[in-house]
């Protein structure tokens, strides 16, 4: 019923994210995510929703925060300098609990960093970048078609969960174009914001009687208009300010648990090849699929080799991982930065098995190759893989 | 002038107002609800967005639908609100420091934008809610508690920066002038287009108390002295002008057009467009335009055996 179409993954994020029920964009361009406010510059007009550039990136995910709280789905985009100015208002979304999809192509870092270069370090800024205790939902999908799917997922957790998502993609992916399946918004599962179920008097924002206290759009499509107040400082019910120790504890800990209760409906992932492995390589988003090429090729040498690839990031999974320890015998993590979510999994699997890692930020993809060295032996540390042509193409460096 | 029942505007369960004795802030409130009375708009209708400061707690005494967000970002967020719903009352209310200093950016490129927002911007010359610090708005010489001989930074005159902007409605008032502050307000809400009503208010506890001022009478009159009407103002020379508040309605554009009605055209010109979701959204897809895709060749695109969100995926 959709369309077939060539995108790359930032073009097929943005047209997800229309698929999705998007109402709202607002962002500020940057390299290397620019296409996804190029693509919705375009297309949003069509829909005849509104699209903004913003005059930073605070501002953008602000503006995002007031479009969603009114009721209308909101996505921002940005890459690492950018994320760390959104992150203040990361966590109001958290607090307030406000619906939002915030898309960051990871590129290399800290600072201006790589602008146009890859990498994968914002894991632990997405996890811990705003302050304070708060939940938080990543995903990171590994090409152009599972990031439409990934998209829209990413929309329909934000607004089951009253929670800010994450979708972590990098300057590989978001410039590797593929054919991809656009489907149409019929065709798809979409989640709309729980409505509230008590009339507009009776309402409170963060009422103690739910799990998820239903969000209410300020004017419902019956005509209803739902009038109340919401603070980015620690509430109560009503959403007024609180100090009262219990109100504080209480809602802190709902913040964390509204998440955790519900972690089977979050996790995704895959196993590929895992049934017999021996190693299992844990590689997520564009380097996942570098992995899967160097276990293709182990398994022609009779190595036996499989990868769990998280497409959740955040929450861990802490429970797959864990099982991992009885079915193999060893990991390796695989990531574009210099060990991030290694250290979760090491965390997890508390030395019972060895663990290596092929660990990169060079702003270059990891190769296969590079893999299945390490597959191979992995004792051994693995270098950066290139000849010295193409060393010399990238000109300048002392 | 008929009776104002201004607890009609309020949520009067959060009462007393939080300010301190002698704040300017509680007159502004009462001036901002008169102006909506007066031009007779229904609370559903009416969002408020503010930052954090003392001036910024507003939002939580009006009952229109309200938010209060991080501190300078009251008017990004507005901008969200605004660009959504472009037929609803969107107001923000804020400080020097909400507003001029950490939400500048965010004030200057609304001004420009000239999206269709009031802002009333409450200048009493310090960080009232954190205990006096020195602003973008102190004028020089000026105590504050970091500021203890007197602030070294020359000020930002947030009316002459709005018009330069471009903002399409500016006025400055004082706070201690209740009518014409409320008439200002009022034109301001009507206004099409981006406005500030720039008010110069009283802070007794903070600012008051540093500069030998803290009795509100005092420093009201203090304050008042400063101010000078536009009319008089332009017989005046700029020396006689030094240090002195103009006020009154200051700029006024009716022509430059406003944000969301920029927004409209670009929709109409979009959606006369032939592409796909100009098509969808406006009902002109066609039954050909769509194109049936089975499993098989999903699979060669998503390779992978995991969930997607396809609705017939599974039944494939
Ligand atoms: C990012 C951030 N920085 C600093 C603060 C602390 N803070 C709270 S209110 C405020 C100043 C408020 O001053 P103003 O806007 O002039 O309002 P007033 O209290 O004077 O009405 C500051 C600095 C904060 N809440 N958030
Ligand atoms: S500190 Fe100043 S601005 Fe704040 S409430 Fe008191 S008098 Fe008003
Ligand atoms: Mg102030």
């Amino acid at each position: 019923m959709g369309r077939i179409a060539f995108l790359d993954a930032n073009a097929a994020v943005a047209e997800a994210a229309v698929i999705a029920g998007c109402g709202f964009y607002a962002g500020y361009p940057i390299t290397p995510s620019s296409e996804v406010p190029e693509t919705l510059a375009k297309i949003m007009p069509e829909r005849g929703v509104p699209f903004i550039m913003m005059e930073d990136e605070i501002a953008s995910i602000n503006a995002c925060i007031g479009a969603s709280a009114s009721g209308v789905k909101a996505m921002t985009c940005t890459s690492g300098p950018g994320l760390s100015l959104k992150q203040e208002a990361l966590g109001e979304a958290c607090i307030m609990e406000i619906p939002l999809v915030l898309v960051d192509v990871m590129r290399g870092g800290p600072s201006t960093g790589l602008p146009t270069r890859p990498s994968q370090a914002d894991i632990m800024q997405a996890r811990w970048g705003t302050h304070g205790d708060h939940p938080i939902i990543a995903i990171s999908p590994c090409n152009a078609q599972e990031a439409i799917f990934e998209t829209i997922r990413a929309f329909n957790l934000a607004e089951k969960f009253r929670q800010p998502v994450y979708i972590l993609t990098d300057g590989l992916l978001s410039h590797l174009h593929a054919k991809v399946y656009l489907p149409d918004p019929e065709e798809v599962e979409i989640v709309e914001r729980a409505a509230p179920t008590v009339p507009p008097e009776e309402y409170y924002p963060f009422d103690y009687n739910y799990e998820i206290p239903p969000l209410a759009p300020w004017w419902t499509k019956d005509g209803k208009s739902y009038r109340y107040h919401m603070s980015s400082l620690n509430h109560d019910k009503t959403g007024f300010p609180t100090v009262v120790p219990p109100f504080i504890q209480w809602q802190e800990k709902r913040l964390i648990s509204k998440i955790m209760n519900h972690i089977d409906e979050i996790e995704k992932f895959e196993y590929y090849k895992m049934d017999d492995a021996e190693t299992c390589v844990i590689a997520y988003g564009s380097v996942a699929e570098a992995a899967r090429v160097a276990i293709d090729e182990a398994r022609k040498a009779g190595i036996k080799v499989g990868m769990f690839r998280p497409i959740t990031i955040w929450p861990f999974a802490e429970k797959q991982i864990r099982d991992l320890r009885e079915k193999v015998k060893r990991i390796i993590v695989v990531e574009m930065n210099l060990g991030q979510y290694i250290l979760e999994v090491q965390r997890a699997v508390a030395e019972k098995i060895p663990i290596y890692g092929v660990l990169q930020a060079a702003g270059i993809p990891i190769r296969p190759i590079q893999i299945l060295e390490k597959i191979k032996n992995p004792e051994k540390s693995v270098e950066i893989c290139m000849t010295e042509e193409e060393l010399k193409k990238f000109g300048g460096g002392e | 002038m008929a009776k104002v029942n201004y607890a009609n505007y309020l949520r009067m369960e959060k009462m007393p107002l939080y300010w301190c004795p002698g704040c300017g802030d509680g007159i502004v409130l009462k001036a901002y609800i008169e102006a909506i009375d007066e031009l007779g708009w229904d609370k559903n209708d009416c969002v408020m967005t503010s930052g954090i400061g003392c001036a910024a707690r507003v939002t939580g005494y009006v009952d229109f639908h309200t938010l209060h967000t991080l501190h300078g970002r009251a008017i990004a967020t507005a901008v969200g609100i605004k660009m959504c719903h472009p037929d609803k009352h969107v107001f923000v209310f804020g400080g020097d420091g909400d507003i001029a200093h950490i939400g500048g950016n965010h004030f200057l490129h609304a001004a420009r934008r000239n999206i269709d927002i009031t802002v009333v911007f409450i200048d009493n010359w310090n960080y009232g809610m954190t205990g006096g610090q020195h602003s973008c708005t102190t004028p020089l010489g000026v105590r504050e508690s970091t500021a203890p001989r007197g602030s070294y930074e020359p000020p930002i005159d947030a009316a002459s920066a709005a018009i330069g902007a471009g903002a399409t409605f500016v006025a400055r008032a004082f706070a201690g002038d209740e009518l014409r502050l409320k008439r200002y307000i009022k034109e301001g809400l009507v206004h099409h287009g981006f406005s500030i009503i720039d008010v110069l208010c009283p802070c007794p506890v903070n600012f008051g108390r540093r500069n030998k001022l803290g009795d509100p009478v005092k420093l009201m009159n203090y304050l008042k002295s400063l101010c000078v009407p536009k009319e008089k103002a332009e017989k005046m020379s700029p020396e006689e002008l030094e240090g002195k508040y103009v006020t009154g309605i200051l700029h006024v554009d009716d022509k430059k057009i406003e944000l969301t009605d920029s927004y409209k055209n670009l929709v109409a010109k979009a959606q006369a467009s032939d592409e796909y979701w100009a098509r969808y959204a406006t009902g002109r897809l066609k039954e050909e335009d769509k194109y049936p895709i089975t499993r098989e060749e999903l699979k060669g695109l998503y390779p992978y055996d995991v969930e997607t969100p396809l609705k017939k995926w599974k039944k494939l």
